[in-house]
């Protein structure tokens, strides 16, 4: 790490090959260090690595978070300009607005996030490591529901300030909930349509009635916090929890299959 | 069908990756057809084969990133298919894409990738591979910012990272320049000095033979030719090569 | 399994089905009395009812078919499951369709957002956009693993979308229509509507044979166009 620059900067091979301690005979490594286990402990570990490798790549280009942040700013403004909406129907049509900038903008996310695996081939390399492939699962669907919740917390509060309405910290659990739900589904589904030349297509066409019960209920919940007017929140965050955890579960099961080649 | 590859024996020792009757069917394409292999430790084996042999194919079979239709691979006396984390230690793979993030610098993606392989030490021993694939200078950089030459290199690093006892090579000279070629070669030089066991794939005989201890020939799916270089005289690979290239265009006309 | 051998037996199955709609046709229509309050309305509903069963039976086809697929890797599984998602279209469309009308004689209009039709248009496109996929893709082996993928989840997401839209319509009154209780149903109706579901189902059983069959000689013959050349090896010189 600490090495000072090598003087050679030209892109000239450089044949300094003799450094045994670099490559050393394999087999005899491999016969003094027993081979390493693999348990929970590396397990979240990989996942880590994968979300962390995710985050870096964000920092350096910020593509995935301006592109889905401005996308969702513009679906709240244009819904205003659309409407022309007044308070009263701003309560009734308001979480909807929410809820279609946070899953249009989170499928402009996946499906970028997933070219990126794809466009050198990185996809494979993860899939040579010695892990279990719900890893790469569960990775990304951390790190976009990092990325969607970023966009969330910019859109929610400049959502709130151009209808008049106090930011309800409230609709938290709400947003968190529904958000998880678009993202265990979707990172099957971006995954799926990775696969196929018309996948910015294919993905909202595939997703979006899987989605419908996240939507319904998502939107729901986010009204019944909105309007505040002690409206039971059980039933529709019942459903969001069993969606979520279906998809979870499902995501984990399902994932090697949709990646293996 | 002949056991191609059990002739030559250079150590009594078991063979480390040892393919038996490997078939792999797309649709109604028979892309191998009961390919056997056998490499023991510290052997460089280079398969030769025109475009559309199954070599690609063979090579993502072995390195876990594709399924066969029927066959078995065994690596270091395991079943490999069975025991596909365990097997995924052992090999190390560079393909024609350099399987790399992009957006990540050298020492990002190899610092990464022995995360996912939980090596101890990882920033030092991405570091140390920088140093020996000679872009240590150039570590900082996006690869995207990389040539197709440097991406190899840090493709070949990646490969090495956790120490493979297999390392599979898919056309490694695919797409370089002249300079990065002779340097891919005294690379390969080195690693198999080191006793490094290396399958590998070629089209260009010369590059493909030049370490190599044994060479064969894949066409149509299916084995062909092998032979021991040591008693390889001048021009039999090329005849072959010839001889198995137009016999693979027969069959599928 | 060849088709030579499939042929009685989809012959069978088709004189089974063509008898078994007659009756369905006869007893629905003609000798089954109107009801009481909807007259001769309720006549739809025994065909619309055993075409919504036989979409569920599809989807839920399709998905054990999906599970078999991933699980054993057989290409049958795959044109099973292919042949059940598009015949399951084909029954969601006529639920719908069938739905509508009813809808427009009972409640004076084509669609209101009840649970059920809501469930049925989301069903609908789930397995349209299954199908969509698979003619997105080239590859046998790899249209077969998604599409199995998708027609698990798609099966799976069923019972929750019920769940939601049903929630979602307490949330929202319905606009104001006239609905009927269930329907006071007499003895010759529930025979109808059995015979109904019967023939549905064998309608279903026929069209799968038929596609299937289909499927198994379109492989043969392409099969049979590539044929796997015998041992031709090359000898060194």
């Amino acid at each position: 790490m600490s090495r000072p620059p090598s003087p050679a900067m030209s892109d000239a091979p450089e044949m300094a090959v003799d450094a045994p301690e670099v490559f050393p005979a394999p087999a005899e490594r491999w016969t003094a260090r027993p081979a390493p286990a693999y348990g929970p402990t590396q397990y979240a570990r990989q996942v880590w690595a994968l979300v962390w490798k995710d985050l870096l790549a964000e920092r350096r280009t910020k593509e995935i978070l301006s592109a889905t942040l401005v996308f969702g700013l513009l679906v709240v403004l244009i819904f205003n300009f659309a409407f022309d909406l007044r308070r009263a129907e701003m309560d009734l049509i308001g979480p909807g607005i929410l809820w279609v900038a946070f899953i249009f903008a989170g499928i402009l996310g996946l499906n970028r996030s997933f070219a990126l695996e794809k466009d050198r081939g990185a996809l494979e390399g993860l899939m040579l490591a010695p892990m279990d492939r719900s890893a790469i699962y569960l990775g990304k669907l951390i790190s976009t529901l990092i990325f969607m919740s970023v966009m969330e917390l910019v859109i929610v509060p400049v959502y709130s300030l151009l209808n008049n309405q106090p930011i309800r910290l409230d609709l938290i659990p709400v947003i968190f909930m529904g958000t998880l739900g678009f993202v265990a589904a979707g990172t099957i589904f971006a995954a799926i349509a990775a696969n196929t030349r018309t996948r910015e297509v294919l993905l909202p066409i595939l997703l979006f009635p899987i989605l419908v019960p996240v939507v319904i209920t998502a939107v729901g919940a986010t009204g019944i916090v909105l309007r505040g007017g002690g409206e039971d929140l059980g039933p529709p965050l019942t459903m969001l929890a069993a969606f979520d955890i279906v998809f979870l579960v499902v995501g984990m099961l399902v994932f090697g299959y949709v990646i293996e080649e | 069908m002949s056991q191609v590859f059990s002739s030559t024996p250079v150590s009594d020792a078991p063979a480390l990756l040892s393919v038996r009757r490997l078939s792999k069917r797309f649709g109604s394409f028979w892309a191998l057809r009961e390919v056997d292999v056998d490499i023991r430790d510290g052997e460089v084996v280079t398969l030769f084969g025109p475009n559309g042999a199954g070599k690609t194919t063979l090579m993502r079979i072995v390195a876990g990133l594709g399924k066969a239709t029927g066959g078995e691979i065994r690596l270091s006396g395991m079943v490999a298919q069975a025991n596909d984390i365990a097997a995924r230690r052992l090999l190390g793979f560079v393909s024609h894409q350099p399987l790399l993030y992009p957006d990540l610098t050298a020492r990002e993606n190899l610092v990464f990738f022995a995360r996912l392989y939980d090596l101890p030490q990882g920033t030092i021993r991405a570091a140390e591979l920088l140093e020996r694939v000679g872009l240590i200078h150039r570590a900082n950089q996006p690869v995207r910012q990389f040539s197709r030459g440097m991406q190899q290199r840090v493709a070949i690093a990646r490969a090495l990272l956790h120490d493979p006892r297999l390392l599979l090579l898919d056309e490694p000279y695919t797409g370089l320049d002249p300079a990065a070629m002779d340097w891919l070669t005294e690379m390969l030089g080195v690693l198999k000095r080191q006793g490094h066991t290396i399958l590998m794939t070629s089209h260009d005989l010369d590059r493909g033979a030049a370490i190599a201890d044994r060479v064969a020939i894949l066409a149509g799916g299916r084995l062909v030719y092998a032979a021991d270089c040591a008693s390889l005289r001048p021009g039999e690979l090329a005849e072959a090569y010839v001889a198995a290239s137009h016999a693979a265009a027969g069959a599928s006309a | 399994m060849t088709t030579k051998r499939l042929r009685p037996i989809v012959g069978g199955l088709g004189i089974a089905t063509a008898i078994s709609m007659l009756v369905t046709l006869y007893l629905g229509l003609v000798w089954s009395p109107p009801e009481r309050t909807m007259g001769d309305t309720i006549r739809i509903l025994y065909f619309h009812a055993p075409s919504a069963w036989a979409s569920y039976l599809a989807v839920g086809v399709v998905a054990i078919a999906s599970i078999l697929y991933l699980w054993r890797r057989t290409h049958v599984w795959d044109i099973i499951a292919l042949a059940s998602a598009e015949i399951g279209v084909l029954f969601t469309t006529i639920t719908l369709i069938s739905g509508m009308l009813w809808g427009k004689l009972e409640w004076g209009t084509y669609w209101t957002w009840d649970a059920r039709l809501t469930s049925f248009l989301i069903m609908w496109l789930i397995y349209v956009g299954y199908l969509m996929l698979r003619s997105a893709l080239d590859d046998p082996e790899r249209r077969a693993r998604l599409a199995a993928i998708v027609g698990i989840v798609g099966a799976l997401d069923i019972p929750i979308i019920h769940f939601a839209v049903l929630w979602w319509r307490t949330l929202h009154p319905q606009p104001i229509v006239v609905r009927p209780g269930g329907p006071a149903m007499s003895e010759p109706m529930v025979l109808a509507l059995v015979a109904g579901m019967l023939s549905f189902t064998l309608v279903y059983v026929f069209l799968m044979a038929l596609r299937v069959s289909l499927e198994v000689e379109r492989d043969r013959i392409e099969v049979a166009a590539h044929p796997q050349p015998v041992t031709a090896e090359v000898q060194p010189s």
